[in-house]
């Protein structure tokens, strides 16, 4: 009975054992990995549809718990997997009082179902991904379009309401099914109409018409040339930064002129632009600013010696700064390589500094609407006044959101921030998102809130169903979000 | 940590859902709106204890019936039991097979002694206690597959009929079956009868041996399972139509034995796309017929 792989569920007093990927008798409890995660409860009313999927965990953030009472506001129990209440004037699941520097705070945890929602994603690539407007599908559905290019970006919006129930059936579950692995970051493949096929996941470089991209550079060879030249000037008579598309060279690049940095005799192989920007100094690949090439030398004919001099000062440099060489020449002008002295440490570490690891990345977007508000209080639009007063704060599954001005509440969050599948569907179809609402107590009451609900977060806390999760360090810690967790 | 029991009204505003633990019933009663509020109401008191209830008797309960002289104590166990011990001594079958129409009988009962209803019905998942008032009927459809929906079969239901209890069994469904049949509907006097003999001629719907068929042992699933080492029905594979016939025969003889002994009033056996009904019932009416759905049906599984 009590095998390695099978936990016990106490969700109920049948007190299955369940083994390693199997349910319980209620289908609604299941053992992943050992842990005892919950199955969304909508899927189970709705179970003609494909049961067993879209497994929703049910944990709380919070550092381990070591069986005290809890003192401090450590613990934050977030949404996700707890469910909703219906009719909608029932309160919310969990209504949890915790008590932060001495004031009561209360946070209503729902999960909310959305079907105004979708997800905007930001490609990070150079590359040309589709005309602006131009219909985006997964698994030949449309679900969303090729919206603005932003700065080394290109953007997505896919998924909302007119793809989720204004079109047919089938494109209401891909773009159902896109959104939610999209959300819990898995990797989608998407085809642009008339432009390239894309695979994206929050948080990963995409993959653009089946080639990684890796790294977004600062700028080309010759914009570095120009953004760095004065941190170079007087430190080294010549860079090189070597790139596959535009190489650039110091002395003669306008940017040098205008420093007046004499000429050195350099000589670069591959063909000149204009002056200072060179062309095909080497083959595509992955070494050295994207070409070929590992030894840099090789993109380096003869010196000139009526210009140059025994003792010059090179510095070669990959446009991401990854790659790097000092040399000086000898008396024959011969470089000889040599250590990057210190001087010139820095402006290596700020031209890497200045690249950014290629991404896709995934914001969530959606409303809150009147029913879910009714969960968190009898008087639903008070909780929308609450928020824009900045007395609510809204975190989804723990992570900080943006809320939209204006009507309703209307936010967005990074997916990255949020937990391990943290979303969840409904065959609607619709997409299930955890959403909490932390207030001061006396705020929660004023608006009108279903206080009688109002349990204390250790009675939350007891029994050990619940997967806890370490905080995340990037999120401001929900219960305090103006100030650091270490600050409490 | 235990959830509490979940009562709410489903999103049409008719229908109470209930829920707690693996016991999740729909319920619809019809009637005066102060009538069917005071039925929710007396449902929904009845049901928040019924888990306890039966938990309180599991080990009992997922024993073979009639192996010990023990008897259950709380009221739904004794109706499981007494539901079952008719097909014990030939069998193999615990209480188990007959919880879910058990439970929706004891709910159904605390409704229609609470008030006056015209009709109601409590289903669990598929297993579905029945109520009429005199003059009454209810038209009810079969699918055979919850997860392809589609009807083949109906029957309409009098109160005069006496039947109060349909129930579904397949390996398909939720509880393990021994069988292969997709689905084995049977209509019967109560809801807890119903759901131990679709049980019994689910089982019997089979083709022993036969390599289309994954089989694997209830517990290694189920730790916990009343079926212990038994082999249960995981898969079945393409059959030919000979041996669809052959199994459908099998589970139809197993259907007549019982009708012919009362237990059971009717059933209708689905596999393969083809489907066998046991023979007529008194008055010349078929059971299971063709008919358009004229009132709101029951569509299950």
């Amino acid at each position: 009975m009590a095998e390695a792989d099978t936990i016990r569920c106490d969700a109920c007093p049948v007190l299955c054992h369940i083994k390693e990927g199997r349910a319980g008798a209620c289908d609604r409890y299941g053992n992943r990995g050992g842990q005892l995660v919950r199955l969304d409860p909508h899927i189970v009313l709705e179970r003609a549809v494909r049961q067993g999927e879209a497994v929703v965990p049910f944990l709380e953030m919070g550092r381990e718990w070591d069986g005290t009472m809890v003192r401090t506001p450590e613990t934050f129990v977030t949404a996700i997997g707890a469910g909703t209440t219906y009719p909608d004037y029932k309160p919310a699941p969990f209504i949890i009082s915790s008590q932060v520097g001495g004031a009561d705070v209360v946070t209503v945890v729902t999960e909310g179902i959305f079907s105004y929602c979708g997800v905007k994603v930001k490609i990070d690539t150079d590359r040309y991904l589709g005309a602006e407007c131009s219909p985006v599908r997964a698994q030949d559905e449309p679900v969303g379009h090729v919206t603005t290019s932003e700065y080394g970006s290109q953007m997505l919006s896919l998924g909302g309401v007119h793809h989720l129930t204004g079109g047919g059936k089938r494109e209401g579950r891909v773009t159902c099914e896109t959104l939610l692995d999209l959300c819990n970051g898995k990797a989608v493949e998407l085809a642009i109409e008339g432009g390239a096929r894309v695979t994206v996941q929050a948080g990963k470089p995409p993959v653009v018409n089946g080639a990684r991209e890796e790294r977004m550079r600062v700028g080309c060879g010759s914009a570095t040339i120009g953004m760095f030249a004065k941190q170079w000037f007087g430190k080294a008579d010549e860079v090189v930064v070597v790139d596959d598309h535009i190489t650039g060279v110091l002395s003669e690049h306008q940017a040098g002129k205008l420093l007046g940095i004499p000429p050195t005799g350099i000589k670069l192989k591959g063909r000149r632009s204009t002056p200072g920007r060179y062309f095909q100094v080497a083959e595509p690949g992955t070494a050295w600013g994207g070409t070929n090439i590992t030894e840099p030398l090789s993109i380096l004919g003869e010196w000139n010696a009526k210009i140059a001099w025994p003792g010059l000062r090179l510095l070669m440099v990959s446009t991401t700064g990854e790659h790097y060489a000092y040399f000086e020449l000898d008396e024959k002008l011969r470089p000889m390589a040599k250590d990057l002295p210190a001087q010139l440490e820095e402006s290596v570490e700020r031209v890497a500094e200045n690249c950014e690891p290629a991404m896709a990345s995934v914001l969530f977007m959606a409303g809150a609407g009147g029913s879910l508000r009714a969960g968190v209080t009898e008087n639903p639009v008070r909780l929308t006044q609450s928020v824009r007063a900045a007395l609510t704060h809204v975190t989804c599954g723990g992570a900080p959101v943006y809320v939209w001005p204006g009507g309703g509440i209307t936010f967005m969050v990074d997916v990255t921030r949020m937990p391990e599948n943290a979303f969840g569907y409904v065959p609607t179809p619709a997409l299930v998102a955890p959403i909490e609402f932390t207030m001061k107590k006396e705020d929660y009451a004023a608006l009108g809130g279903h206080v009688a609900s109002i349990r204390p977060l250790d009675a939350i806390l007891r029994g050990e169903t619940r997967r806890r999760e370490a905080p995340r360090s990037e999120n401001p810690w929900p219960l305090t979000p103006a100030a650091p967790k270490e600050d409490l | 940590m235990r959830e509490p029991a979940v009562i709410r009204m489903l999103p049409d505003g008719r229908r109470l859902h209930l829920h707690d633990g693996p016991i999740d019933l729909v319920v619809e009663a019809f009637g005066p709106a102060e009538s069917v509020r005071a039925a929710y109401g007396a449902g929904a008191a009845r049901f928040v204890s019924v888990l306890d209830e039966l938990c309180g008797d599991l080990t009992l309960l997922r024993q073979r019936a009639g192996a010990g002289p023990r008897r259950p104590e709380g009221p739904i166990a004794r109706r499981m039991f007494e539901a079952v011990e008719p097909f014990a001594e030939e069998t193999f079958i615990t209480p188990m097979a007959a919880v879910a129409g058990a439970v929706a009988e004891e709910i159904l009962g605390a409704m229609v002694s609470a008030a006056e209803l015209e009709r109601a019905y409590v289903n669990n998942g598929g297993d579905i206690a029945l109520y009429f008032a005199p003059g009454r009927q209810w038209s009810v459809a079969l699918v055979d597959r919850p997860d392809k929906p589609s009807l083949f079969g109906r029957a309409i239901l009098r109160a005069e009929d006496g039947i109060r209890g349909i129930a579904t069994s397949g390996w398909r469904g939720r509880s393990f079956s021994l069988g292969i049949a997709d689905a084995v509907t049977v209509l019967g006097e109560t809801a807890a009868r119903a759901d131990a003999a679709a049980t019994i001629v689910a089982n019997a719907v089979d083709l022993p041996g036969h390599p289309a068929i994954e089989r694997i042992e209830a517990r290694e699933i189920s730790p916990d399972s009343d079926l212990g080492d038994l082999r249960v029905t995981r898969g079945v594979g393409a059959l030919e139509a000979d041996e669809i016939q052959k199994a459908l025969a099998r589970g139809l003889d197993q259907a007549e034995r019982l009708r012919a002994t009362g237990l059971i009033r009717a059933a209708a056996l689905r596999l393969g796309g083809e489907t066998r009904v046991t023979s007529e019932v008194a008055e010349g009416a078929a059971l299971f017929a063709g008919d358009p759905l004229r009132e709101r049906s029951v569509l299950h599984a």
